[in-house]
């Protein structure tokens, strides 16, 4: 990695307006990017920008204003294209990872999988790259099976090889732990899927936020991800499909803008990537999630990858001095993200998140949408902090400087 | 820490630190499970039903101090009650929490001290895991011991 990839975090802080409030007369302290990332100036301008310009709906008037309106809405999904190295007609706007993962589990799944097939996921999915397996598992006669976790909290990949077989017709893996911030090797998990045989499917929703993804060198068949982790908008998320894959796909969703033509016959579909976007699409949370993309691009991935492992190498160092606590995941910052979970003796998750509030300080605290992976780790919930590009150590500090004072009102 | 005083009396840090109630029971008349799908709170609750009344309860879990001091406190008003009268208190206990009855000291006991939840939406539900808990119980029972005289 480059040495010379740093940040201005003062520089990056002065274009999120709202990390200048405070909360319960404190300042905010945002450590929660994991369960959402804020949004900087230029995202909130370039969507009401939108509103206030050229507000039309995409693809359909002849005139100026619709065609300002699917130029901007295109060039969205262009910036996210470009800032995760895949072709545009492979990049599929949805409304969220979920979605992203559902589509693909319907759209392919129902059609593909039978009895005796398997899908292979592991212990630390979010439910969103789990759910949508056992749905279209009970349909078909599939088997979901689950790729254990080591006590260190990464994958185990001698029982995933050992797991991988000709009945797996498809991997589906986090690219990073949204609880333990583990980095998967997703491009090796990759090439042992499609030697089996199987399709491949990444949730990269922690990964494109905080790190360069070059999808195609990692060769995966489906990659999703979402938009409101990565400055952009809620509402909407991506599927990137190899186009090869795409194309021999039916439909998930039916509806307006993805066909080529409908009779009383029947339909045929519009060409990629809208065979897959059904109905008005969220074009200003595109043309937000484009401006995002933008920023990231601008500020660097390669530099903001650097201050997130120098913001964990301090966290890691600064919670451990906290008496009693238990830190989950790998303990090496170059091989995870930056969302951090702990426990502590005597002081439940949510009462931490609670007692630490009043001092403005954001953390998340629950099963993190992963209950298989908390009943592995053997808690009920745990607490987490999660960091972005523009937090600081000082936050840092504060948050360790409010778990001792969250301990001692438990006392 | 201002505010948050109301939150975390010592009343309720006392019932979290040392739950009344906690365990299980030699034979319970009904035995039920509760959880807080948001944020994987669980209870664990049993009854000892005899003649109409509560003369029994034991509850095991895990969960935040409001769920667990909540539960203990609860072990504690609705032990005597008769069904009808444990249901009342659970139904007035629930309004509370919501801010829509003023809390009534004397039928809530200890748990007065969960009051000030009511003023954070987002813990009413760990307080309520229990009594939630307790109304399911009832009602479980109250539907099997019908089942068997009808």
């Amino acid at each position: 990695m480059s040495t010379a990839a740093t940040i201005d975090v003062a520089a990056i802080r002065a274009d999120f307006p709202i990390l200048a409030r405070t909360v319960h007369d404190a300042p905010l302290v945002y450590l929660d990017s994991a369960a959402t990332s804020q949004k900087p100036t230029a995202v909130l301008d370039a969507m009401e920008a939108y509103y206030r310009e050229t507000n039309a709906n995409v693809h359909r008037g002849v005139y100026e204003l619709a065609a300002e309106a699917t130029t901007r809405f295109e060039a969205g999904r262009d910036a996210v294209a470009r800032l995760v190295n895949a072709p545009r007609e492979g990049v599929i706007l949805t409304k969220n990872a979920s979605e992203a993962i559902n589509l693909v589990a319907w759209a392919w799944g129902v059609r593909t999988l039978r009895t005796g097939d398997e899908v292979l996921v592991t212990e630390m999915e979010h439910h969103s790259n789990i759910v949508p397996w056992q749905i279209v598992a009970e349909i078909t006669g599939a088997q979901v099976v689950f790729v254990p976790v080591t006590p260190g909290g990464e994958l185990d990949m001698d029982a995933f090889r050992a797991l991988l077989s000709e009945r797996t017709r498809m991997v589906a893996v986090a690219h990073a732990s949204n609880v333990l911030g583990t980095i998967n090797p997703v491009a090796e998990i990759t090439a042992l899927a499609h030697e089996a045989g199987a399709l491949m499917l990444i949730d990269g929703s922690q990964a494109v936020p905080h790190m360069p993804v070059d999808i195609p060198s990692i060769g995966a068949d489906f990659y999703a991800f979402t938009g409101h982790k990565m400055l952009g908008p809620t509402g909407i998320g991506v599927l990137v499909g190899r186009t090869s894959v795409l194309e021999a796909m039916e439909p998930f969703l039916g509806g307006g803008e993805m066909i080529s033509d409908v009779t009383t016959a029947g339909s045929t579909w519009a060409e990629l990537p809208w065979k897959f976007e059904a109905g008005t699409p969220p074009i200003a949370e595109a043309v937000g999630l484009g401006a995002a993309a933008d920023y990231l691009a601008g500020v660097g991935m390669e530099a903001i990858r650097a201050h997130e492992v120098d913001l964990t190498t301090h966290m890691l160092g600064a919670l451990s001095e906290v008496e009693g606590i238990t830190v989950y995941g790998p303990k090496d910052p170059e091989v995870r993200g930056g969302a951090v979970s702990f426990s502590l003796p005597d002081l439940h998750p949510h009462d931490i998140a609670q007692l630490i509030d009043r001092e403005g300080v954001c953390v998340r605290a629950g099963h993190h949408c992963a209950k298989p992976l908390m009943r592995v780790l053997g808690v009920g919930a745990t607490a987490r902090a999660s960091t972005y590009l523009y937090n600081s150590h000082d936050e840092i500090d504060t948050l360790v400087r409010a778990l001792g004072n969250a301990r001692a009102a438990f006392k | 820490m201002g505010g948050i005083d109301d939150l975390y009396q010592e009343l309720i840090l006392d019932h979290y630190r040392r739950k009344r109630g906690e365990g299980t029971l030699e034979n319970p008349s009904v035995a039920v499970d509760q959880h807080n799908p948001l944020c994987g709170d669980e209870v664990h609750l049993e009854l000892l039903i005899e003649d109409g009344r509560v003369t029994g309860l034991a509850h095991t879990g895990e969960g935040c101090s409001i769920s667990q001091a909540s539960v203990s406190m609860m072990s504690e008003a609705l032990t005597g009650h008769s069904l009808g009268d444990a249901l009342d208190l659970v139904e007035h206990f629930r309004q509370v929490m919501h801010g829509d009855e003023p809390a009534d000291e004397e039928r809530l006991g200890d748990a007065i001290a969960l009051e000030g939840v009511a003023k954070y939406p987002v813990r009413v539900k760990c307080a309520l895991l229990g009594w939630m808990a307790a109304k399911d119980a009832i009602q479980t029972y109250q539907r099997e011991t019908q089942e068997v005289v009808g």
